[in-house]
């Protein structure tokens, strides 16, 4: 029993640095300057300075070949635009058509919510590819609208069938309740349906932003530098940066922060919007 | 009765016609902007399926033209399509295989609440939550030769000269780690979840019958979860058959051809040899695959969903 006990705690300490680990060692390099990075052997002790992220936010960073401005600040700011706008929308047009088919059962609907879903799991490139060539000739290509618009392509699955899934369980009893004491259509719906929705529609937002903001390959192939978000940006902040590994850490520490700290949030939700509503937490 | 009577009553059930008909029309308006999403997904799709079946290259405009099946018939009489065919199925294999042993034996760990367990399951959000591309740049900072603390992790036991993802012995190995990183909490966290929910009469009766541990595990416990390991599993197949993110922050699909997967290999053709109907033709290959894989994913997924519901 005891080496039993013993072994199981070694095993949750070896899963415990396995996840945790390099998210340590990344923050505490941002707070490194290079030659505390490039110390050998390599030491967790060192005089912490703030200078990684001075830079990254004034946007003159040290590279190998003297002062760069790189305007890192400017991708942080397309991320939140870009994931903040796509799931305003997603939730806009999202949460009536979640209503409409938890609600009625009708052939469209179906086939409309399954189409959405197959695409969820279809090479986005596939899309992408005929979208770039439209987007350049319409002129939607490197705006923030066009890629809104594509991001919905991740934020309105998701909010489709995580909402659908808390209207179902809403009771239409309660709904038509309010409606035979004389209310509209439309104020059941804003005054019973949504607010019992509530958890849901939270839920579905926050793992939709959080989708948006880690998203990749939609703005790397569809935006230039200026409207493209951490992601993308932070591949070429790399590349430009060269040896100037403690502002790779700091800028890699920004892109993840808004997500980690959203992620306490999402926690009670996150089994169910995961599995898009198949299992609960 | 009076004709300002029948006047009202026409009026009345004009009324309750409209609203009937607005009722029948209620649904198709709430649902308008999905349609709307739907057409924008499905017009780029065809447009892809047509791309496929041309000769388009976008260094050469004046030669384009419909060419039936002959850029499918050129990929799979290539050996490089054939490699990035093995090398996807590689690393689908690896991950999904490996994530879904250690994701298994993980949430066994963490079934026993407990305030370690409880701390441990929220600090398995965290690589979730990071961006797959930023992951892949937090391992290239750790793993670098000059300063990487997992180099000199691997240099303690004796390896020197480990080139982690810039060798090709290595390379698959390396990402392959990455993916293990980000996505194993998805399925620990998902078959937690799961194991939460199993009903508690079994595992008692077996207890109290003496029933050995292995025989539990096998007989009892693997079946009852089996549509949850299933769900998981699939899930992760579809995204890690399509694994772009990862690879390309990394490698960009190097060294060679190593780590050439389905969208990498695409996205090569198209950015770099402005090959479109070629890379098309490869994304059609992959979307066969996605979408067979994703029906068997639905239904089963489907089936989970009832009887989520079934218990709310």
């Amino acid at each position: 029993m005891n080496g039993k006990s013993v072994l199981r705690a070694v095993a949750l300490t070896l899963i415990g640095l396995f996840f945790l680990f390099p998210l340590f060692w990344v923050v505490l390099m941002s707070f490194m300057t290079n030659a505390d990075i490039l110390r050998n052997p390599p030491s967790p002790f060192f005089t912490p300075t703030l200078h990684n992220y001075t830079a990254l936010v004034s946007g003159n960073l040290g590279t190998n070949v003297g002062t760069q401005k790189i305007d890192y600040m400017l991708n942080l700011f397309n991320s939140t635009v870009l994931s903040g706008f796509s799931v305003i929308l997603s939730l806009i047009l999202g949460v009536p058509a979640a209503y409409a088919f938890a609600r009625y059962k009708f052939r469209l609907g179906e086939d409309m919510a399954f189409t959405l879903l197959s695409f969820r799991f279809a090479p986005p490139l596939l899309v992408l590819l005929p979208l770039l060539m439209y987007f350049q000739s319409i002129g939607l290509y490197d705006t923030y609208f066009g890629l809104v618009w594509v991001y919905q392509l991740i934020t309105l699955p998701l909010v489709l069938w995580i909402v659908r899934g808390y209207f179902e369980d809403v009771s239409e009893d309660i709904e038509l309740a309010y409606r035979l004491d004389g209310h509209s259509w439309l104020r059941t719906f804003f005054r019973i349906s949504i607010p019992l929705a509530r958890p849901g529609i939270a839920a579905a937002a926050l793992l939709s932003f959080i989708f948006a903001w880690n998203n990749f390959i939609f703005a790397l192939i569809l935006g230039s530098s200026g409207v493209q978000p951490v992601t993308v940006g932070a591949l070429a902040f790399v590349t430009a940066s060269g040896i100037e590994y403690g502002q790779i850490a700091a800028a890699l520490v920004f892109s993840i922060m808004p997500t980690l700290v959203l992620a306490v949030f999402t926690q009670r939700y996150l089994v169910e919007g995961l599995s898009l509503g198949a299992i609960k937490g | 009765m009076s004709n300002s009577g029948v006047a009202s009553m026409n009026a009345r059930s004009a009324l309750k016609r409209r609203r009937a008909r607005m009722a029948n029309l209620l649904p198709y308006l709430l649902s308008m902007p999905a349609l709307l999403a739907c057409i924008g997904i499905l017009v780029p799709f065809g447009t892809a399926v047509f791309y496929s079946l041309e000769r388009y290259n976008l260094a050469f405009p004046s030669t384009r033209g419909f060419i039936w099946f002959a850029n499918y018939i050129s990929l799979f009489s290539d050996g490089s399509f054939w490699r990035t065919i093995l090398v996807s199925m590689t690393y689908t294999v690896l991950t999904v295989g490996l994530e879904l042993l250690l994701g298994l034996g993980i949430a066994l760990l963490l079934w026993r609440r407990s305030l370690v367990t409880n701390l441990l399951s929220v600090a398995l959000i965290l690589p979730l939550m990071v961006a797959p591309a930023i992951a892949s740049l937090m391992w290239k900072l750790m793993t670098n030769a000059n300063f990487g603390i997992l180099s000199y992790f691997v240099s303690l036991l004796g390896v020197h000269d480990f080139k982690w993802a810039s060798a090709p012995q290595s390379a698959m190995f390396t990402v392959v780690l990455v993916d293990m990183w980000v996505y194993t909490p998805f399925i620990s966290i998902l078959l937690l979840a799961g194991l939460r929910g199993l009903p508690r009469q079994p595992f008692e009766a077996a207890e109290l019958d003496g029933v050995p541990g292995s025989f539990v595990f096998f007989r009892i416990m693997l079946p009852m979860l089996l549509p949850y390991i299933l769900t998981a599993g699939l899930f992760r197949m579809l995204d890690s058959i399509q694994q772009f993110d990862i690879i390309y922050s990394m490698t960009q699909g190097g060294p060679g051809d190593t780590l050439m997967v389905f969208q990498v290999q695409a996205y090569t053709q198209a950015f770099i040899f402005t090959n479109i109907g070629r890379a098309s033709a490869i994304l059609m290959v992959l979307w066969i695959i996605t979408y067979a894989l994703s029906n068997v994913f639905v239904k089963n997924w489907l089936r989970l969903r009832e009887r989520a519901r079934g218990q709310a």
